[in-house]
Order: C-alpha cells, then structure tokens, then sequence
C-alpha cells in the first residue's frame, strides 16, 4: 500500500511521509486505524531486537480486529489498544514522561491522531520535525470553528456546520500544529444564508 | 544594509592575563554610560588598527548579559594565525580606545529547553560564562562539562566550579579524563538541548554522536569561529564598482574588498551567518570552500562565495560587487 | 507639539475621523501607479519631521480611543493576547523597548524613571503611574507583553529565532488584516504566510525571511502593507469575520468616499536584546476614500493602483466584489496626468 497522495497545498499545511526505522534509544509508535499497516510494513525491516524497546499504543475506531491481533504478535515490550485517542491520551502523556533524548517517535494513521500525538510530544521537549509520520486511511479533516473555537472531528464535507455552534464553515488548508486542526471560517460572512452546496471532499 | 552592524565606542578598562595562553580585556563606554544589553552567546567584532591593516575579529562576550557597565571578552593566543589575537595580546593596553559591533548573537540559548547541557573545549568556554550568568538569573537549568588541557590551562575551570557548584563538571585532558558523551547523552530527559563549542574536532563529535543516538537535529547547537584561512594570493575583478583587488597571502577577501573601499556585508566573520554571501559573476580556477554556510551542490555550482573565510586559485575571478 | 487627542469609536456609530494633520501624514503606501509584492524594507531611521516616520513608535491623535477599542476587544476574547512560557523575557525586552523610545521621543506624555530596577512608568495621556520591578512579573498588573501593548498603538507580534526561522510565539492582536493570532501562535515564518498568495512562488518569503533573521540590534528595520477596509473597523478579525463580512454589501457609489478605507500597516522589526527575539509591531492607519482623494495625486495613483491589480491579490485583500465599484468612484479622481515618483503629496 502506497502512502495517500494529497494535492498540493499551502505551507502550513503538513506534509507525511513513510516510517522508516531510526536509531535510537526506544520506540514510540501511535497509530489508529488503518495506521496499523505502516507499523506491520515497518516490521518487514527491522532488526528481531527493535521491538523489546518499543511501546506500541493502538487505536482501531472501525478497523476493529482486523490489525490489532498482528501487531500484538509483533512482540513489542508494551503494547496498549484503546478504543478511542481520548481514551489513550493520558497513557500517551505518561509513556513520555519515561522517554530520553534519542527516543524515536512514530505517527500514522488519520491526520488527527497524527496531530493530537505529535503536540503531546512536542510539549513533551521533542522538535515536530523529528518525529515520523505517515498518513494511512480515513482524509477525514479534524476543523477548528475560527469562531467559537470548537472543534469537530471527522469532516468530509466542505461546507460543513460547525458542532458546537451550528455556523456553516468553509475548509482551509490552513493547519495549526498547535490545535492539530485545520481552520473553518463561516461561509457566508459576506452574504448570511447563501451558502453553497455541501461536496463531499474527503472520506 | 551597510556593511557589518552598529558599531560601539569603547576604552579598555582592564587587560588581565589568566594563563599562559589567554588574556582577558574589559570594555567600558568610551565618555560613560550604558552599553546595550545582551543574549547569552553573542560575539562582538573588535576593530584592531594594525598598522595599515584593520583587523575585525569576533569574540563571544563572557560578562553578564545583565550588567551594562562593561563587556568582557577572553582572547587565547595563536602565534600561527593572521595576528589578530596577537595584536590584542601585545599591543592593547588600558585606556586605549577601541571600536567595537554591537553584539550579535549566533548562538543564542532555546529558550523553549527544559534543560540545557553544554559542553566546552578549550577557549570555547567564553559563550557559556554569559549563557550561565542568564540562565541562573532566569532559574534555568543547565549543566556544563569543561575539557581543558591541564588544571593550569583551564581557563575559568575554578571560578565557574565554585560560582555553580554541582552543575559543572571539568575534564582534565594530561589526567586521561575525558567526557564520557555517550552515557552523558543517553540520560537526558526529553526537552534537553545540548550546545557544543570548542575546537572543530569536538564540535564534530557532538554533532556525530548525537545523531547516531537518534538526537534530533534541532536540539544538538554549535558554534565554532573560523578563522580565514591564509592561501595562495590571487585577484579578483569587482564588477559593480569596477575594481581589481588583489587579496594577499595572509588577508581574507572581505577584508581586501573591504581596504579597497568595496561595499561588501557581514556579520560573522567566520562563514556562518551568511550575510556576507557574494554572487560570482565569472571564474577561471578553482573554490576553497571553508564555509558552513553554502550547501554542498552550492559550492560545486560555482556562482557563490563566502569572502569572510573562502579563497580562490586560478586566472581569474569576477564577483558582483 | 502636544498631541489633541479625539474621543472616537471604531465600531458601532464610527466615529473615527482624520484631522487634517492627520491626513497630510498618512502613510501612503504606493510609491508608484502598480503595485506588486516586494521585500520593501528600509532602515526604521527618523524620516522625514512630523510623518509616521519620525519616532521609533507613532503617537498620533487616535492613541486614546485606539486603547479603549483594544480594551474592548481584549474583553470580549481574551485568546487576542497570547504568549507561549518562553516568551516572557521578549516581553520584557519589549517593554524596555516602548518605554525607553516613548519617554525619550514624547516627554510631554510619558515618563520612565529608574532606580536599579525598580521602575516608575508614566503615562499621562491613559492617566497611569505606575511603579514596578523590572523582570519580575509580580509586580505588574498584566504579563510585560500585554502590559505595554495596551499602551501602544498597533498589533505586536514576537518573533523567536531559532533553526534558521523565525516562529510566532506571542502577541497581540486586536487590529488586524484578517488573521487569527490563536489559530496562528507557534506557527514558523512560512507557515503562518502560508494563505498569502503568489509571493511564496515569487520567493518573497524566502528573502524577507533572510533579511530579518540578520536584524541587528540598534538597527530597525521597516515596510509598508496594506489592504481595505469597508468602514474604520479596527478588529477585522476572523474571529469577528462572521460580524463584519457583511459590511461590505453596504457599499455604494454614494456612500463609497466615506465608508470606504484604506488601511495601511506600518510594519517595524527589532531585534530585542535579552532574548534574542524579534518584535514585528503591526500599526495601523485608516484614511477614508473621501479624505484620501483630498490629496490630488494619491486619487489618481489610487484609482490606477486598483484598477491594475492582479485578482489574485484582489481576492486575498477581500475587496474583488466591491472593486469595479471602487474603480468607477475612483476614477472621477484621476484626470490621466502623470503622477510623480514616491509617496508624498506635491505639494509638500
């Protein structure tokens, strides 16, 4: 499988890559869904002793058994699956808090898990530009509303209505690693009830 | 912008030598007053009148950032270089005038760093003196790890042990004592910068080590100084203001630009910084290259040089300025 | 010359108005009849007796009403004013900066008297006397960034450096062009220009980028921007965008030569000397249409500047609706004759 090919975009906007084993004094490996593949196809390359050192924290949102049950038998020194990052996010907090310099960091799966788990370790004291990540699955974009702030999860479609407070909000390529989301401005400031017809961008 | 950075009028105060190799001088205003607050890590240029010779030489400021009535700076003697760390050991006295930059820093602290550990070699040590003078003003947490030849050549070795005890720790090179890198850069907790300044040799080891153990790129920070490199002579034609310029054997190309009146950018002096970068227009010959600044593919390319430290051998050389 | 302060609103009834004085100095953005992106900066030296030029930061006859609007607008989202932990001693760098240049520049409106490092900080037109330590939080009412820039005109944006970029990692933010400082803080110099267009194929940024990272202390820097604005609204925020995006269906050949604005940003660059930071104030200046075409050749360089304008660039500064519209006022102002070089009125 092929990494997922994105049109090209503005600056802010991240770009993934494909994991690759690094050197280093552990492994953190966070992957939902799909994500779970990068992992199995990283595994075809790496040295029988790369997994005693890592922690592997899954989460399968629909994907439900069809990976987690390999990459349990990758034998990694801890393995987690969760049912939802929510749910894995404190665990996540708690494993960095045992990482040295030199830990390596590995993302894949949705862009908001990948977004989510690499603020946590960049406050965590690691550069963003360090850390792996590929993107697998779901184009769902994770949207924060400019104006109440909110944030909805799963956007496919563009225009779409903000969760909390129900304005009609256009999709920017503009991404905030900060917030790990991109920004949805209300679609019709200029024009208030004109709004277009919802596509179906991302799946 | 006009070339190299504001510059400062000042008297030196007080010449101390420390050791048989460094001396230190202290500036004050020239007339009183204040001079500019600084960041740990910046350098200053001093202009040195030498004859018909204008030396500028960059030196890390080593006093407190916080303390506007003087800069210090520790100048070690090389009798192999091109005389300006000579000049200041044997012809700069107290109550002299001298021209200084303003500071620029190069290697400024991450201020983002949950723990900084720095590691001296040698004279590499005056950046830090100012880093750790901040540092505990802003109750930041740092570790420094000294090599020094011998407890007679560690320069500052005693004062800095005694100013921050528990946090510094000295490696004697004549005692086989030597930082133990591997084991010290294993430990680190995550948000740790490492900061290496020292001779070149050093600064490779960090860089190599670090990497090989999976340290990021951004957290792993050098300074080293370069000095420029003497060579061949040579010529060079200035195409903008229509000049030939001859760079002697123990002269740098910006510093023949700058004795034939040419225009010409810089900050650093010792091809890191970048602002001194000059188009070249045309060659016949062959780059030394001794910059940190230029890429690789740019160097083979053949349409830029870092006059501050790199040279050229060959027929001719045709830059834009 | 002591400053006649009005008392005006930049919201609801708008009651914003230039002064003649006001008008003569206006900072005039087009030094030609086209306009196209260019890494225009210039040296921040005193220009020029009297222009937005002359003091390191521009006090003019809006420094009053402009703080009751930032106060306002800090009221309502408090996420205006952001700093990231690192960023306190760029802070503090900044309030040395303002104050030192502000009591040096106008003794008639502020005062700075030091003692060590207790500090006692005047300003008379904002009616504050206050007296604190210098570097030590404690002692002021709000954090140094905050503190000081609701005492200054314009937005602040404070630049670390570090990696050979430079990253926004505190500001204030309450005046403007259509950008979120909580959406943006953290981002590198690339990423939050992200949404500019053509100027990144253009190789805009790379070179401002170049530039800026070599401020040097003692050796500010400057460029002018601009975009528009329909009514003298301070807070074009995308926050607000939701609120006063509709304005802009209010204009019309009628109204056009008072509704609509010129905004123009006076855009600083220091570097600041404890952190090793930059400060990247933001000022703004309106002037209406109607008093913009008073001076007779900034009418006619305005109405080519427009007319001529990519309709990307038209697109991004949020005026492609309204500009045939623009254009036809406009036109009325500009009579074909030639216009001369720079940005000045002729008659000066």
């Amino acid at each position: 499988m092929s990494k997922t090919e994105f049109p090209p975009s503005i600056k802010s906007r991240p770009v993934y890559g494909e994991l690759e084993p690094r050197a280093g004094s552990g492994h953190l490996m966070i992957a939902d869904a799909e994500g779970a593949e990068a992992i199995l196809g990283l595994a075809k390359s790496v040295d029988p002793g790369f997994w005693a050192k890592t922690h592997i924290i899954y989460i399968p949102k629909k994907t439900g058994t069809k990976y987690s049950s390999q990459l349990e038998q990758l034998g990694a020194g801890q393995y987690y699956c969760g049912p939802s990052y929510e749910a894995a996010q404190s665990r996540i907090r708690r494993a960095l808090q045992n990482c040295h310099m030199g830990t390596q960091v590995y993302l894949t799966g949705t862009e908001s898990l990948m977004g989510q788990a690499m603020h946590e370790a960049v406050t965590a004291g690691i550069p963003h530009t360090a850390i792996q990540t590929e993107h697998r699955g779901s184009t769902a974009r994770r949207m924060q509303c400019v104006h109440c702030k909110g944030i909805t999860e799963d956007v496919t479609t563009d225009p779409f209505e903000c969760s909390h407070c129900g304005l009609s909000l256009f999709v920017r390529d503009h991404y905030s690693r900060r917030i790990a989301a991109f920004q949805g401005v209300r679609v019709d400031a200029e024009d208030p009830g004109n709004i277009p017809e919802k596509v179906e961008l991302f799946k | 912008m006009s070339a190299g950075t504001a510059k400062l009028n000042v008297t030196v105060a007080e010449v101390k030598p420390i050791n048989d190799l460094v001396t230190r001088f202290k500036f004050v205003r020239t007339g009183g007053g204040d001079l500019p607050t600084f960041s740990g890590g910046a350098h200053t240029v001093v202009e040195m009148q030498d004859g018909d010779i204008t030396r500028l030489n960059a030196y890390s400021l080593m006093s407190n950032p916080a303390d506007r009535g003087a800069y210090t700076i520790s100048v070690r003697r090389d009798d192999q270089g091109r005389g300006g760390s000579k000049f200041m050991h044997t012809r700069v006295i107290e109550g002299m005038e001298m021209v200084i930059s303003n500071p620029v820093n190069l290697f400024s602290l991450d201020l983002r760093a949950k723990k900084h550990l720095m590691l001296a070699g040698g004279i590499g040590i005056t950046p830090f003196m100012a880093q750790m003078h901040q540092l505990s003003m802003m109750d930041g947490h740092f570790e420094l790890h000294y090599s020094v030849r011998t407890a007679s050549l560690g320069t500052y070795a005693k004062e800095l042990s005694e100013r921050y005890p528990g946090k510094v720790h000295i490696y004697h090179d004549d005692q086989n004592e030597a930082i133990d890198l591997k084991t010290l850069l294993a430990n680190q907790p995550l948000g740790t910068h490492v900061y290496v300044c020292g001779p070149k040799g050093m600064i490779e080891w960090v860089h190599g080590t670090a990497e090989a153990m999976g340290w990021p790129r951004e957290a792993v920070h050098s300074e080293e100084f370069l000095a420029p490199a003497s060579g061949k002579p040579f010529e060079v034609k200035c195409a903008v203001s229509n000049k030939i310029v001859q760079v002697g054997e123990h002269q740098s190309l910006l510093e023949a630009l700058e004795a034939a009146g040419i225009d010409a950018p810089y900050l650093c002096r010792g091809g890191a910084c970048g602002q001194c970068e000059t188009n070249v227009i045309g060659y016949d010959g062959k780059f030394l290259h001794y910059d940190h600044w230029l890429t690789d593919e740019q160097k083979a390319g053949g349409k830029h040089i870092m006059p501050c430290v790199s040279r050229f051998e060959g027929k001719t050389l045709v830059l834009d300025r | 010359m002591t400053i006649q302060f009005n008392d005006e609103t930049f919201r609801g009834d708008f009651t914003f108005r230039n002064s003649e004085w006001a008008i003569k100095r206006f900072p005039f953005p087009f030094h030609e009849d086209s306009y196209m992106y260019s890494v225009n900066m210039e040296p921040h030296t005193s220009y020029r007796p009297g222009s937005v030029f002359e003091r390191t930061f521009d006090v003019d006859e809006h420094y009053v009403s402009e703080m009751k609007d930032r106060a306002q607008v800090l009221a309502d989202d408090p996420l205006r004013c952001q700093s990231l932990p690192h960023m306190t001693l760029a802070g503090w760098d900044l309030v040395e900066l303002i104050m030192e240049a502000k009591a040096r520049e106008y003794p008639d409106l502020f005062e700075l008297h030091k003692n060590g490092n207790r500090w006692r900080w005047v300003n008379k037109p904002l009616g504050i006397d206050d007296t604190f330590t210098f570097l030590d939080e404690s002692t002021l009412p709000y954090g140094p960034m905050e503190y000081i820039t609701r005492q200054t005109q314009g937005d602040f944006a404070l630049l670390d450096q570090r990696d050979d970029n430079l990253w926004m990692d505190a500001g204030m933010v309450t005046t403007q062009a259509d950008w979120s400082l909580d959406f943006d803080i953290g981002m590198n110099f690339f990423e939050w220009h992200a949404p500019v267009p053509k100027a990144h194929e253009m190789g805009i940024f790379v070179r401002a980028l170049k530039f800026l990272l070599n401020i040097q202390q003692g050796q500010p820097a400057r460029r002018l921007n601009w975009t528009m604005t329909v009514n003298p609204l301070l807070d074009t925020s995308p926050e607000n965008y939701h609120k006063w995006g509709e304005m802009k269906q209010d204009l019309t050949l009628e109204n056009m030569g008072s509704k609509q604005h010129l905004r123009v940003e006076l855009q600083t660059f220091f570097r600041l000397p404890r952190s090793n930071a930059l400060v990247f104030p933001i000022r703004c200046y309106l002037i209406s249409f109607g008093d913009l075409v008073t001076v007779p050749k900034w009418g006619r360089r305005l109405h080519r500047v427009i007319r001529d304008l990519p309709e990307e660039l038209a697109t991004y500064k949020g005026f492609i609706d309204n500009r045939p519209m623009m254009v036809e006022w406009l036109s009325q102002y500009d009579d074909g004759s030639p216009t001369s070089d720079g940005i000045w009125p002729d008659d000066d």
